[in-house]
């Protein structure tokens, strides 16, 4: 993780004037925050075929004909998707790598921030990029991407057989397979799709489709010894390594660990599981009742249900704090730990667990205006644009990072300046 | 009319002449065993209160044939009516009690795949109600689970399989066609941009993958009315930009949530309010009514707006300037996925009267308006079933021609396979009609800058 | 034939009338029990309002687009069923049974209204019959088991009709009409005729569909 105690949680605030940048670019795209806040940066049109990204008023160094995805690593290096003379790299703070393709995609950091990923096409033959350094090995087709969690490999479903259009029985017999750092698995399924990489990078575990019926997870390229009617993409357990992923099995859905049902509940739907960081606790998206949705932690679902959906899901490292978003018909909710909050947003953003797990904040909006949510207090300024909430690492102070009235403004606040 | 070129003994000749490796690779390795534990596998484990009353409750009374185009195209020919298909797939099925022999299985395919649309029309002229397209669909997963479904849709199935959409398209030509398309278009509109991945955006816009693979114009044209009317939109870089669905008409229910899902959670991801999609009629039902059960949403998530709606939306908000409006008589083919299963008949209409001077109604219309014989995954399953499929449309060639009589020069079909189904049965019954989307006429009417 | 007659309208007519009453709430519980357990989404989209607006278009004469596009069929159709109901229910012969041997008694139908209306099922069955042979896209989906049901239906009429009129030997007419009665009655929920208990439900569920999430019409 990055070290946010060397961020200023002193300086309440901070200013860095936006709307100016509109009369020295064609026009501004929409802007990012640096993790600690203290940039602001968007990619901007300098003139036709011609752009930059523009830093707290500060353009890189060197424009380039295409820009797209900027986003900061967690790590507040800022990188993007950039292309010149029909060549596409990532450029990390305006210097572009070394090695140029014929089109990358698809960014991926660790959580620390310090790799950085792509995927990558030259020639027509598709590999991942880490750091700069391509895969040795390059495939036909590439289609689902993933990186260890301490970013030191990457994985990716590759095609490594050949077949033509419409060669339907050919397909069957399989073409893909999964590959990590470039090195893809003996064993050939009709589909790879979500793969996970285990803490220590020992372990590739995927989605596979073993003929068009049956489903199940390979892990190394090694199949579960049960299939299923459909599965769903696997996650690792931090500690003991196990592999646990959502199993269909006679028309409704449930929990499998290495193969054999982990949960004793069955589900109109289960998916996005997660561990705690301890592996103590596993939570998930369940459906307890078609068109019903909540969290089931241990298989157990909360006592409240919502009508048209839940969605992200985060689980404090101990396990003790559980928060997700909910949806009923339009209007979005978050809630923790099974209680729901009261107000409602016109949309909200992924929770965030303050360390301590004493706070949930969220980014929210309503009616067009952006700020911030902590244990369903609502921060009382309503900002043309804003960032997650990100609190101290002894949880008593929130950073806030907004819009306002053509200004980037990053505050710092005590938490109970919101939470009253 | 005039008369096709070929005779009709050649047509005959041809219709039976059908080669589909998908189908006759798949019959050579079933045994009547294997069908019987299949067909009853599904039947009994798939199926449930539902196919059981619908098919005790049939009354064979025949009240439903002349719902369907395809009786209606072949003379009234019964073995073409929508209860005679259900005769001769589902019902055969439970009184032989599954025990059907490969080449049985045969015309089970031919009928489930290539003689039904899935349009529901016998749906509304049921006086119970039966949904025959239902039964239809049960007979082609269990085609689907005997590994016998035409080649062409299979192929479009796998491809969902693989990349999340319908045509192969890889994870660099997505978004490099987009950019391609935003770059053509800044010649026109220099400001224009197709954002991607823009979270919090209002709107998701999602196409078919033909859109980028062949018709890379109409990204265009959208991206040209999104700008002018000052929407606030984004497209996803990754999976789930395509909303098309062939796995949900090969019975492939696996793949068809599994597509679904890569769908609306990019919504989710990108945390738009709503989704707008692109003309097309069956990726509608896939996303609005279908799919989404299968993954326990009763409703779509995030709530899919249909263009015609959207269209509506901005025409009655004023917010596409015209410069004129469009000339020559149109007529409106009303997709079945978005009229009858969406009730879009009466915006798609303003959205025409608002473009258009003349608009000539066909007969019969809105709900009640013959399928184009394209949809339900028929167009899909390839050339082999092209002749059957355009000579199964007689009697939407006749509606055509009558409109044309009555001065329409220009289909507007709000659905892609509806266009190319059209665009068929023109062609081999020599119509002279333009075939439309509405996107079309809007990009040529509006107002540009200089 | 004093105690083939008792014994037909006696114990016979219990079990006739278990049957068909017992018979039909099984149906019907099995069928939403097998909904609850197999497609509980089902319930989810029932609404009421569009679940009436469907059935009342379909019981009313020339309400949906295809009972006026087949106006023949229409009028035989409501004619026939209205009097296949009518009939048994309003007869005075048949309130009188069940005044004598329950002391409840309603509303009869005038015997010459009756006697028209048993001629009218006959003729409406033998339409079906003749529509059945003669129209291709039903005599297509035809089975033997069609002609039975037909003939379970009109037996009891034709059976009737001969007693009341007693052109033959009424006792023996008298017994088959009871029978055929009950037989009937039996069948509905185990035939086709089950269409009566389940057209309610079927046609609730896709007005519901076209209704709540197609929002256009089922009729
Ligand atoms: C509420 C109850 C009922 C409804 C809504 C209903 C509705 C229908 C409908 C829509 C048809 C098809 C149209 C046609 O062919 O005429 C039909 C046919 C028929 N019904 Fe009913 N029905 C009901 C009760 C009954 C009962 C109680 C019987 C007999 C016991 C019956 C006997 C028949 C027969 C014999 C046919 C004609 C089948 C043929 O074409 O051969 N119905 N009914
Ligand atoms: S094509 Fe349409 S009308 Fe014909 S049987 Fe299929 S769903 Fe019914
Ligand atoms: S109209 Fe309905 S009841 Fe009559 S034959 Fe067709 S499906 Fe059966
Ligand atoms: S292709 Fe168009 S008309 Fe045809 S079934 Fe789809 S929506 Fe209906």
């Amino acid at each position: 993780m990055v070290d946010q105690s060397k961020w200023d949680w002193e300086t309440r605030e901070k200013e860095v004037p936006f709307d100016p940048w509109k009369e020295n670019f064609n026009w501004v795209e929409e802007p990012y925050a640096s993790p600690d806040g203290e940039q602001v940066a968007a990619v901007v049109n300098i003139d036709e075929g011609e752009f930059n990204v523009c830093v707290n008023g500060e353009t890189w160094e060197s424009p380039f004909e295409k820009i797209w995805y900027l986003r900061y690593a967690p790590d507040g290096r800022l990188t993007a998707l950039v292309s010149d003379m029909a060549e596409w790299t990532v450029a990390v703070d305006g210097v572009p790598w070394e090695n140029k393709f014929g089109y990358v995609w698809n960014t991926l950091f660790s959580p620390d921030g310090k790799h950085i990923a792509v995927a990558a096409q030259a020639d027509g033959q598709y590999c991942m990029v880490l750091d700069d350094t391509p895969w040795e090995t390059t495939f036909q087709n590439m289609t689902y991407f993933a990186m260890s969690p301490d970013g030191s490999k990457t994985a990716a479903v590759v095609q490594v057989t050949d077949f033509g259009e419409g060669e339907v029985h050919k397909f069957q017999e399989g073409c893909f397979t999964a590959a990590l750092d470039g090195n893809a698995w003996d064993t050939k399924f009709v589909n790879v799709w979500n793969m996970a990489v285990s803490p220590d990078g020992t372990k590739l575990a995927a989605e596979v489709r073993l003929n068009l019926y049956e489903y199940s997870i390979a892990v190394n390229g090694q199949v579960w010894d049960k299939s299923f009617p459909c599965v769903w993409e696997p996650v690792i357990h931090p500690i003991d390594g196990s592999v646990v992923a959502p199993v269909r099995t006679a028309g409704k859905w449930t929990l499998a660990k290495d193969g054999e049902f982990l949960w004793d509940a069955r589900f109109p739907q289960v998916w996005h599981q997660q561990f705690s960081a301890d592996g103590k606790i596993l939570a998930a998206i369940v459906s307890p009742k078609y068109g019903r949705w909540t969290v089931a932690v241990d298989g157990r679902p909360w006592g409240v249900t919502f009508g048209t959906l839940v969605s992200d899901l985060v689980v404090s490292p101990d396990g003790s704090t559980i928060a997700a978003l909910t949806k009923e018909g339009e209007t979005w909710k978050v809630v923790v730990n099974g209680a729901a909050w009261k107000d409602t947003f016109d949309m909200a953003w992924r929770p965030v667990i303050s360390p301590d797990n004493r706070y949930v904040g969220a980014k929210v909006e309503r009616q067009g205006k952006y700020t911030v949510v902590v244990n369903d207090r609502v921060w009382q300024k309503e900002c043309d644009a804003a960032w997650d909430p990100v609190f101290s690492p002894d949880g008593e102070k929130v950073l806030l990072r907004t819009l306002e009235n053509g200004r980037y403004l990053r505050r710092v606040l005590p938490v109970t300046e919101i939470t009253g | 009319m005039a008369e096709p070129a070929v005779t009709q003994d050649q047509e005959k000749e041809e219709e039976q002449k059908v080669v589909d490796d998908g189908i006759d690779v798949g019959i050579s390795r079933l045994t009547t065993d294997k069908i019987e534990t299949v067909i009853n596998q599904v039947l009994k484990t798939e199926t449930g209160a539902r196919l059981k009353t619908y098919v005790n409750t049939c009354i064979h009374c025949g009240l439903c044939s002349e719902a369907c185009h395809y009786y209606m195209s072949h003379d009234k020919d019964p073995k073409w009516s929508p209860v005679g298909k259900v005769k001769q797939t589902i019902w055969e099925m439970i009184r032989k009690k599954g025990r059907l022999a490969p080449e049985e299985i045969r015309r089970v395919v031919e009928i489930a795949h290539t003689e039904c649309n899935l349009c529901r029309r016998c749906l509304q002229f049921c006086p119970f109600g039966i949904d025959i397209a239902y039964l239809i669909s049960m007979a082609r997963r269990i085609c689907h689970k005997l590994g016998v479904t035409p080649k062409y849709i299979q192929d479009t199935a796998h491809s969902h399989s693989v990349s999340m959409n319908q045509m192969w398209v890889k994870g660099d030509e997505w978004p490099d066609t987009l950019q391609w398309q935003e770059e053509e278009a800044r010649g026109e509109f220099p400001t224009l941009r197709i954002p991607l991945e823009k979270e919090g955006a209002d709107i998701m816009y999602s196409v078919i993958a033909p859109e980028p693979k062949f018709q890379a114009q109409l990204i265009y044209q959208a991206a040209a009315i999104m700008e002018t009317a000052g929407v606030n939109w984004t497209m996803p870089a990754d999976k789930g930009w395509d909303n098309s669905d062939m796995a949900m008409f090969t019975g492939d229910n696996e793949i068809m949530g599994r597509i679904k899902r890569s769908h609306f959670e990019t919504a989710v991801r990108l945390r738009v309010k709503r989704i707008v999609m692109g003309e097309c009629g069956h990726a509608f039902r896939s996303v609005y009514d279908t799919g989404n059960r299968w993954l326990g949403w009763s409703h779509p998530p995030i709530p899919i707006v249909h263009a015609i709606d959207f269209y509506y939306e901005l025409l009655k908000e004023n917010r596409i300037p015209i410069k004129e409006k469009f000339k020559e008589p149109v007529t409106l083919h009303d997709p079945c996925n978005v009229i009858r299963g969406g009730g879009l008949m009466e915006k798609s209409r303003y959205v025409a009267h608002a473009l258009c001077d003349t608009v000539v109604e066909m007969h019969p219309n809105r709900e009640y308006n013959y399928c184009c014989c394209a949809g339900g995954g028929v167009i899909n399953c390839g050339p082999p079933y092209k002749l059957k499929r355009v000579k199964s449309n007689k009697v939407k060639a006749e509606q055509l021609m009558e409109a044309r009589t009555r001065g329409a020069k220009v289909i507007i079909s709000p659905c892609h396979n509806c266009h190319s189904g059209l665009k068929d049965i023109k062609n081999y019954y020599d119509l002279h009609m333009d075939i439309k989307f509405f996107g079309d006429i809007i990009y040529q009417i509006m107002e540009k800058p200089e | 034939m004093h105690d083939v007659y008792q014994f037909v309208s006696g114990p016979l007519a219990w079990v006739a009338f278990l049957l068909f009453i017992g018979g039909s709430l099984y149906r019907i519980i099995a069928m939403l029990a097998e909904v609850k357990e197999k497609e509980p989404f089902i319930f989810t989209y029932m609404s009421l309002k569009y679940s009436l607006r469907s059935i009342l278009h379909w019981i009313t004469p020339f309400a949906t687009y295809n009972w006026r596009r087949n106006p023949v069929l229409t009028v035989v159709t409501f004619v026939f069923h209205i009097c296949l109901f009518a009939c048994p229910i309003f007869l005075l012969a048949h309130v009188t049974l069940w005044d004598e041997a329950w002391d409840i008694r309603w509303w009869t139908l005038p015997d010459a209204v009756a006697d028209v209306m048993t001629v009218i099922v006959i003729a409406c069955c033998l339409f079906f019959l003749i529509r059945r042979v003669t129209q291709r896209e039903v005599k297509f989906v035809t089975y033997p088991s069609d002609y039975v049901i037909l003939g379970i239906v009109a037996a009891p009429f034709l059976t009737g009709f001969l007693a009341y009129h007693q052109w033959f030997t009424y006792p023996v007419f008298m017994i088959l009409h009871v029978l055929a009665g009950e037989v009937m009655l039996a069948a509905i929920p185990f035939t086709r005729l089950s269409h009566m208990l389940f057209s309610p439900f079927t046609r609730a569920y896709m007005g519901s569909e076209f209704g709540v999430i197609r929002k256009s019409k089922d009729y």
